[in-house]
């Protein structure tokens, strides 16, 4: 760093800790510069072309989630590939795979939060929005699959004139009590830290309706001592909730699997397993998303290669994980000696699916060995192919974990095989085209980078400042009746 | 109470860093002020201890937790024991361990709609109106400026003697904020 001799640069290392080579943001930046940079994105008046198209492209997948879910409603779960022994399909892979992805926003926003984790803050705004949408896209497969979507309170114990209630010992209802759970509280996460941002848009922008709208969505907030006393106590608590609650969710979900008795389900390492894969792919969607956001909307000042770096090794780390979960399945249908677990395992590796199989060991386990490579870390190129193959990598873990175990569970007379159709494709299409038409419209219309918290890591003064002593104006609104 | 002027909400002052708004808090609290708020771009748990200011927030948050967590476990408890018992799989009708995990998400729930809602109540909003948005300079509360108003409710209030301290604390501006 050649400019170490500059004050201000000086200042700037001891805020944000001169012990890393990567900053978490570039030198120079000030309250004002920072915050004119995140609200331009959202307060300039013409819309750039390439966000348009983009918002078209993703609206086409927006049209296939609409056919396909008229066709199913239309038609019923007949449609799909689904069968009497493969029950969940396609429907329940995307829900787990969606849901793990949105398990990386939160793990960012808390835990890193309660670890004090600087560089989380110039990624936990979209990355809390990520995770929103990923929630919103995973709810809507569990919702279809019950066939007749329009009867989903019953999942809910609401009293009724049957006078039955859920059955509070199976894990599906957990799922329900924390997947709706998990939804409410990231809404709420996200939004409480938008506050004191959309204060920020309502004072920066020009145009009135803009002005109304962040406004009153802002609450009139006014950055007083005594809110951000409460504001910082309740945000601290949404982290400490945060952080088991993640956890919480994917377990039950992972029970959803253990609790039953089917091959290669009822094992005690698919908790841990399941969180760590997770996390695993939510971190490989949020560098999907970040890398070219940074690019596109010159954000590199913010979202540095420190942050890249960092997100790359918990995706090792977590990656490491889930190899190590592949392995003990393995281990543990060897070493139970039970007939059905060996031929579970025997079926994954070498039977009809033996491709899904080695293709995600190769995608999951062994290309991202490549980030043991610093250059590699640096590299957003890299580690954006390496973030699409994990995502692809983990939807076929899923596809494994479900299918190959259904197809093929105790008696022969009970196998049969399981072929997506069409339907089945162009509703994941279609949530995938759903996720990111949300994006886009966060992009244009929320600050994608926490405002507020990003002024924590500059020295909290304004250098432009002009001391007019005791001077005494009264530079009142116009309309404002004293 | 005594007011110069009956509608004035109070006198504003304006500074260019945290340091100065840190001093200018100890100074007006140490003339005796008691209705005196801060206002920043971010958070500064400084200000809010110079300007002495505390919060029940966690203890209500702690409060909802516990009604959530007995909300969720009542409910499985009523349902599966004495409503309508079921007999799953041969366990007993209070099988409290299956209760746990929606007893957690309930305790987890309950607390979160608490911070926020809480959080929000507390602070009195949402309030679409607020005299101090009578202020341009005010706008740059949520930008990169510093403010501190002596409000006019203060027992103490006196116009000039509250321009004079805010003057002393050398700030960038001094205004009067009408309601």
């Amino acid at each position: 760093m050649q400019a170490a001799k500059d004050p201000a640069v000086q200042e700037h290392h001891a805020l944000v800790g001169d012990r890393q080579d990567l900053p978490v943001i570039a030198p120079g930046h000030t309250l004002s510069s920072i915050t004119d940079k995140i609200t331009s994105i959202v307060l300039r008046r013409d819309t750039p072309l390439a966000w348009a198209a983009s918002l078209a492209f993703a609206s086409t997948g927006l049209f296939f989630l609409a056919i396909s879910v008229a066709w199913l409603l239309a038609k019923g779960t007949g449609v799909w590939g689904i069968n009497n022994e493969v029950g969940w399909g396609f429907a329940i892979i995307n829900f787990v795979w969606w849901i793990g992805i949105g398990h990386a926003g939160t793990l960012i926003s808390a835990i890193l939060l309660l670890l004090n984790q600087q560089w989380r803050t110039s990624i936990n705004r979209a990355a809390e929005a990520m995770t929103l949408f990923a929630v919103a896209c995973a709810g809507m497969f569990p919702l279809l699959h019950v066939g007749r979507p329009w009867l989903a309170f019953w999942l809910f114990p609401i009293p009724n004139t049957m006078g039955v209630w859920p059955q509070f010992r199976s894990p599906l209802l957990w799922d329900v009590f924390a997947v709706s759970t998990y939804a409410t509280v990231s809404a709420l996460f996200w939004f409480t830290g938008l506050i004191p941002d959309l204060a920020t848009l309502r004072d920066q922008a020009k145009h009135i309706w803009a002005k109304r709208a962040f406004g009153m969505l802002a609450l009139g907030w006014r950055g007083a001592a005594q809110h951000w006393e409460r504001y910082e106590v309740a945000y601290l608590i949404l982290a400490g909730l945060s952080t088991p609650l993640v956890v919480s969710v994917h377990t039950v979900v992972s029970f959803d699997f253990a609790v039953s008795i089917v091959p290669g389900w009822h094992a005690t390492i698919l908790p841990p397993y399941f969180v760590a894969g997770a996390i695993y792919s939510g971190f490989a969607m949020v560098l999907t998303l970040m890398i070219p956001l940074r690019s596109v909307y010159g954000l590199k000042d913010f979202i540095t290669d420190r942050h890249l770096n960092n997100m790359a090794k918990v995706m090792l780390a977590t990656g490491l994980i889930v190899a190590y979960g592949y392995v003990m399945e393995a281990f543990y249908a060897w070493y139970s000696g039970a007939p059905y677990e060996l031929a579970m395992i025997n079926n994954r590796m070498f039977g009809d699916a033996w491709k899904s199989y080695w293709a995600l060991i190769l995608f999951n386990v062994l290309i991202p060995q490549l980030l043991w490579f610093r250059n590699v870390r640096l590299s957003p190129v890299m580690l954006f192919v390496i973030s699409i193959v994990v995502n692809i990598g983990m939807w076929l873990e899923r596809y494994v974990i479900v299918v190959t175990s259904l197809e093929r569970d105790f008696m022969p007379s009970a196998w049969a095989d399981y072929y997506p159709t069409k339907w089945d494709v162009m509703l994941y299409v279609g949530t995938v085209g759903f996720f990111f038409f949300a994006f886009f419209l966060f992009i244009r219309f929320l600050p994608v980078i926490a405002v507020f918290e990003m002024r924590t890591l500059v020295p909290a003064r304004d250098p432009s400042a002009k001391k007019g002593v005791g001077a005494t104006s009264s530079s009142t609104k116009e309309g404002a009746h004293p | 109470m005594h007011h110069e002027t009956p509608t004035l909400y109070g006198v504003l002052a304006e500074f260019g860093s945290a340091d100065e708004l840190v001093e200018a808090c100890k100074r007006v609290k140490a003339a005796g002020y008691e209705k005196v708020e801060a206002y920043s771009p971010l958070p500064l748990p400084e200000v809010g201890h110079a300007l002495g200011h505390t919060t029940k927030l966690s203890s209500l948050i702690f409060c909802g937790g516990m009604t959530g967590a007995l909300t969720g476990f009542g409910m499985q408890t009523w349902i599966s024991v004495i409503d309508y018992p079921v007999n799953i799989g041969g366990r007993p009708f209070f099988s409290w361990p299956s209760f746990i995990v929606i007893t957690f998400e309930m305790t987890v729930l309950f607390s979160a709609l608490t911070a926020v809602i809480g959080m929000i109540a507390l602070n009195g909003l949402p309030q679409p109106y607020h005299p101090l948005f009578n202020s341009a300079a005010f706008e740059r509360a949520s930008r990169n400026r510093f403010f501190l108003c002596i409000e006019a409710a203060d027992p103490r209030f006196d116009l000039a003697e509250a321009k004079k301290v805010l003057a002393s604390t050398q700030p960038l501006l001094v205004e009067e904020v009408p309601h």
